[in-house]
């Protein structure tokens, strides 16, 4: 048996002259929570369905759970579960008669589906819900339906397309307690966002722009091989340092977060606060600058503006 | 001024996603020139070529000079010969010609002996269908001006008439079993057509398409609770015909379950078929009345088949309704079974088979 979870070579995946997904090579490890992290159209969703089977890649190989994808992908199908980033289940139909559908469809024995949805309502906290309408649901129960759906099967691998997007952050927090309960008990989890509070509980993350993985790793080795350093700078007229800053050779990026500016400033500069403060063009006299961790933002940030000169 | 501006934003915005939706474009101006060139020809009530039979006891050249006026007149087909009367009846039940002509063996008496104030010989007309009825029953007074020594002023008629299955012509005997064609053929179709797509819209098929279900799975459970809303509906339609207007049925209860089951199941796996297609609700139900129009106007609904130009016969053989039409009027009016209508029979069949191949081909479990 394959100690990874996931192995991809070159996948690439064309729609017409666009190209979603561009010679993307994964090793998920068994076991963990893996995070796809990117802008909308990065290809997060199209790798997913690459990986489920769903669609089939135009280059490379794929190999979940020892099976050669598309050759084993019926086989493969008893053993993921996926959980689709619109509500897909039937909104007609009520928290109960959806998980008995899933349950059927699945091919499981009466007794044991039955088991398995009070089990499910249970873990999930549906139990008063089981007789409502999956319509009348709210973010929150729905995406538990959803995933006590995902899960009725008990797959070994879960993927998740951005799971949270429809729910409060009380929600969110919740939902991967859940996720960590899933991956104590064996599962390996690959989940896509674009949150970073999502990204961060990551055990692993790959980071995805135009199609292509920018940099991957635990959220920490990111955070440390990012390439630049933070500098954040208080003071006035923050709009027009702003401007000022981005004509520079060597910021990879400006943002104002309310009464102050984090600055990107690229590794190749060593002492990035001097260099600052005595740059030709700017005059930061009156102004405070810090040196500050980097965040999983800024992470994003640097990984994602190498390929495209254009300013963030 | 400002209410034209907006209504016009509303205008263009609706204009430019219609020309978006390249198949509800094409239906707009595909539907009325298919349909009107079709039916522009098709319809037709001046019935020709009708098939019909003769039985010739008399065999001899009076009896071959009566059949080749008949002919003459075109409004027949003299296809079959029958040697007895229980043969030509067995014909007429199963379908295969719309009349009889019955010549006697004293027919040279009738035509210029003792006999002479008789009819000639008989026609046994299958009356289920009211405009064929018509355009047969012209023929009684058919002019023989050959016939010798008839009194001009005789009111005998050349042919004596037998309507069988309809005698007093009433119009709901052939209108109620042809209406449950159509309405099985509008309700099935539509139905199925949009169940697919509805799970497409609502994004149901990306959750059932990682699933272990099959696609011939996906199709089967698709049909079957439909199957009993048909027999529902057919329930419905010849017990209120029975009651309220009389309709006879004639035909064993098992051969018109039988002959209903088939073409339910054909209607489904056709609307299965346009549901493999269409890409949302709307397209399946413009591609479902596309389908309907020609199952009411070429099927034998209104227009009898028999008064149809070839091309028009030709694509009315390829819809389920057309056969239906026969093996339901068949069955329920003359007492026909099914191992009669065995070659529609054989039709709807083939293309449930074929029908449900091909959508589960078309149905890829995937997004590509």
């Amino acid at each position: 048996m394959s100690t990874l979870a996931i192995e991809a070579r070159g996948l690439t995946r064309r729609f017409g002259r666009f190209t979603a997904v561009d010679h993307l090579d994964l090793d998920i490890p068994r076991g963990v929570i893996y995070g796809f992290l990117g802008p909308n159209g990065s290809g997060k969703s199209t790798s997913i369905r690459l990986l489920t089977g769903l669609l089939t890649p135009n280059e490379g190989t794929v190999s979940i759970l020892g099976l050669q994808l598309p050759q084993q992908a019926e086989e493969l199908r008893r053993r993921i579960g996926y959980m689709t980033q619109k509500f897909s289940l039937y909104g007609d139909l009520s928290v109960i008669e959806n998980l008995d559908f899933v349950g059927r469809i699945y091919g499981m024995p009466r007794s044991l589906a039955r088991a398995r949805v009070e089990d499910r309502l249970e873990r999930y906290g549906l139990t008063r819900h089981r007789k409502q309408l999956a319509d009348t649901l709210s973010g929150g129960q729905k995406q538990r339906l959803a995933l006590a759906a995902a899960t009725l099967h008990e797959p070994e691998l879960l993927f998740l397309d951005e799971p949270t997007s429809a729910v409060d952050p009380e929600n969110r927090r919740d939902f991967w307690e859940k996720l960590f309960d899933l991956c104590d008990a064996g599962t390996t989890i690959l989940v896509s966002t674009h949150y970073m509070d999502e990204a961060e509980r990551c055990h692993y993350l790959a980071i995805l722009e135009s199609g292509r993985k920018r940099a991957d790793g635990t959220p920490q080795q990111l955070m440390h091989a990012m390439g630049a350093t933070v500098v954040e700078v208080l003071g006035p007229n923050l709009r027009v340092v702003r401007k000022q800053l981005l004509e520079l050779e060597g910021i990879r990026s400006v943002a104002q977060l309310g009464e102050q500016l984090r600055v990107l400033v690229d590794d190749k500069i060593a002492e990035p606060i001097a260099w600052l403060r005595e740059h030709p063009s700017l005059d930061l006299r009156q102004y405070e600058l810090n040196v500050v961790r980097p965040s999983l933002e800024d992470v994003f940030v640097t990984s994602t503006s190498k390929s495209d000169a254009g300013p963030r | 001024m400002e209410s034209l501006i907006r209504i016009s934003a509303i205008v263009f915005k609706e204009l430019r996603q219609l020309s978006r939706d390249r198949l509800t474009f094409g239906m707009v101006v595909m539907l009325p020139l298919i349909q009107l060139l079709l039916f522009g020809y098709a319809i037709n009530n001046n019935v020709r070529n009708i098939p019909v039979g003769v039985v010739d006891l008399a065999q001899s050249s009076t009896s071959r000079l009566i059949i080749d006026t008949v002919r003459a007149t075109q409004v027949v087909d003299l296809r079959e010969s029958y040697l007895g009367l229980q043969q030509a009846e067995d014909a007429i039940t199963r379908g295969d010609v719309r009349a009889v002509l019955v010549l006697p063996k004293d027919l040279e008496e009738r035509w210029s002996g003792k006999e002479r104030n008789r009819p000639l010989g008989q026609w046994l007309i299958d009356a289920s269908d009211n405009v064929v009825t018509s355009a047969l029953l012209a023929l009684r007074d058919l002019p023989l001006a050959m016939r010798t020594g008839m009194p001009a002023s005789q009111a005998i008629p050349n042919f004596e008439v037998t309507l069988y299955f309809n005698p007093e012509r009433r119009t709901p005997v052939n209108i109620v079993p042809g209406l449950l064609a159509v309405i099985l053929t509008m309700t099935m179709i539509l139905f199925t057509a949009t169940a697919i797509v509805r799970e497409k819209e609502r994004g149901n098929l990306e959750l059932l398409i990682t699933t272990p279900v099959r696609s011939l799975e996906l199709m089967l459970g698709k049909i079957v609770p439909y199957i009993f809303i048909g027999v529902v509906q057919t329930s419905i339609i010849l017990g209120l015909g029975h009651l309220v207007f009389a309709v006879p049925i004639n035909g064993p209860m098992l051969h018109i379950l039988g002959a209903t089951l088939m073409f339910i199941a054909a209607s489904l796996t056709f609307g299965l078929i346009i549901s493999t297609i269409a890409k949302t609700q709307l397209q399946a139900m413009q591609m479902t009345v596309f389908v309907l129009l020609p199952s009411i106007l070429l099927s034998g609904f209104l227009f009898p088949y028999e008064g149809m130009p070839r091309p028009a016969q030709l694509i009315a053989e390829t819809l389920p309704a057309t056969h239906f039409m026969r093996m339901i009027r068949g069955v329920v009016l003359r007492d026909a079974r099914l191992d009669d209508l065995s070659t529609d029979a054989w039709f709807l069949c083939s293309f449930t088979v074929v029908g449900l191949i091909a959508a589960t081909l078309k149905f890829h479990k995937s997004l590509d």
